[in-house]
């Protein structure tokens, strides 16, 4: 298996995996009632459950498309080769910032930079062009997005995972990642219930580089300080954590393509917090909650969302595909994550992180995704700031884990 | 007695499926017909708005 240079989950990463309990009785062999499946018996089991997986998903995109309209089954598609090419070629968001800060690995990151470079190149004259039709994910730039994106960086080390992170390792079989999703789905229902309050606080009008500098001068400024930052990343690590793999390369430009492809079809970026709170809201108008209350849930465009059916959602398709996406490469790499040794205040902790998750996520405007990824590269500043941000929250949030009960003693 | 990954990974699915199933239920299923042209680009519609950059306001 490749090197977990740039996903999310590691073992390594403080929290170990359950081992056999000691002294535990080995499995009997051939016990009656226990499994006398032979090999090759097991072996074409395997298969069938393969082909049966993917021809599910084959039929779920189809009748998306067909039962909801072909550019949602698009989207459920994309959500699929999102999931399968983090989950297969092993790229994260979440996992080269901690990376960066504990190790000076840039690899990650400057993987992560390559791709947001290739999205703009493509993405900015695209949306200079077509702007009636196509939307960047562009958010101001305030005290509460800034403050958002601080604890977001904080609770991405915490649960070891970002907004996709979070899909990824809960479709992975990853316990820390399985009870961090209904709370990210509650915390970013609510962030975005209460986030005109703090938008009030202070913020900025929306900035743009392609505003400030034109169309081809913005991708010019952004590739330029892409490449800076990669450059200077670069000049922090040793000398032998320096050279990006292929195999990351491929996958940031691989990530890139799809990211192009998801904002030709959907007209917006690819995001993911969105989604997650708008199934909260949908729970939360379900239980019989006014959702009247919120300058944001009853904003005509979002409140005609709780009404439509999810499946007619832009980031619940790309959700649910990533999720789906993952578990069917677990089914063919196998699903082995290891179970998290770590006591209540771990677990209590990882359940207050993910709704801090959701919750920060929709003051700053966006995950590594819709932020970041998303943000700098359809040319907005609030990518740049929230990345600031995060990053300080995640050298906050690696300190914090061992008294959180999130590391192993010693 | 631990949950193995696949039972984890089973239970997230479920997560997912019961989202859909009460949405179903709740918002009814979509109409085909009030569906938006395949590609945003060259729809001449404006998207949505829907997205993780959104504020109250858009």
């Amino acid at each position: 298996m490749a090197e977990a240079l740039s996903s999310n989950r590691e073992v390594s990463a403080g929290v170990a995996a359950e081992p056999a309990p000691a002294g535990a009785a080995p499995a009997p062999v051939n016990a009656p009632g226990i499994d006398t499946d032979s090999a090759p018996a097991r072996s074409s089991r395997r298969r069938w459950l393969r082909a049966g997986a993917v021809a599910g998903a084959c039929f779920l995109v189809g009748a998306v498309a067909l039962f909801a309209g072909a550019r949602y089954g698009l989207l459920l598609l994309l959500g699929f080769g999102f999931g399968v090419l983090l989950e297969g070629l092993g790229f994260g968001f979440a996992g080269p910032i901690r990376r960066m800060i504990t190790r000076r690995d840039p690899r990650g990151l400057v993987a992560q930079l390559f791709a947001v470079g290739l999205v703009a190149v493509v993405a900015l004259p695209l949306l200079a062009a077509r702007g009636g039709e196509l939307a960047g994910a562009h958010a101001p730039i305030g005290w509460a997005m800034i403050l958002g994106a601080f604890v977001f960086g904080i609770c991405m080390q915490l649960v070891l995972g970002c907004g996709s992170g979070t899909l990824v390792n809960a479709g992975a079989g990853d316990a820390v990642g399985v009870l961090a999703l209904p709370f990210f789905v509650l915390g970013s229902f609510l962030g975005a219930y209460g986030l005109q309050w703090w938008v009030e606080w202070g913020t900025l009008p929306v900035l743009t580089t392609t505003g400030l500098f034109g169309a081809y001068g913005g991708l010019v400024v952004t590739l330029g300080a892409l490449g800076g930052l990669a450059l200077l990343l670069r000049r922090l690590a040793p000398p032998e954590l320096r050279r990006v793999p292929r195999r990351l390369l491929l996958a940031a430009g691989l990530l890139a393509g799809l990211a192009l492809l998801h904002l030709v079809v959907a007209g917006q970026p690819w995001g993911v917090v969105y989604g997650l709170g708008l199934w909260g809201a949908k729970g939360a108008h379900a239980l019989g909650l006014d959702l009247g209350g919120s300058a944001f849930w009853s904003a005509p465009v979002h409140a005609a969302r709780v009404e439509a059916s999810v499946l007619t959602d832009v980031t619940s398709l790309t959700n649910i595909g990533i999720l789906l996406g993952v578990v069917l490469v677990g089914l063919f790499r196998g699903l082995d994550e290891p179970f998290p040794r770590m006591g209540a205040r771990g677990w209590l902790t990882v359940a207050v992180a993910g709704f801090g998750l959701g919750y920060s996520a929709r003051l700053a405007f966006g995950c590594n995704v819709g932020a970041f990824f998303s943000g700098i590269g359809t040319g907005s500043l609030h990518g740049w700031v929230w990345l600031a941000a995060a990053f300080a929250g995640a050298w906050l949030g690696l300190r914090l884990r061992p008294r959180l009960g999130l590391e192993q003693a010693g | 007695m631990r949950p193995t990954a696949k039972t984890l990974a089973l239970l997230a699915v479920l997560l997912v499926a019961l989202v859909l199933v009460l949405d179903l239920w709740w918002a009814g299923p979509p109409n085909p017909y009030s569906a938006p042209p395949a590609l945003a680009i060259g729809s001449g519609a404006a998207p949505s708005g829907a997205h993780c950059s959104a504020g109250a306001g858009r």
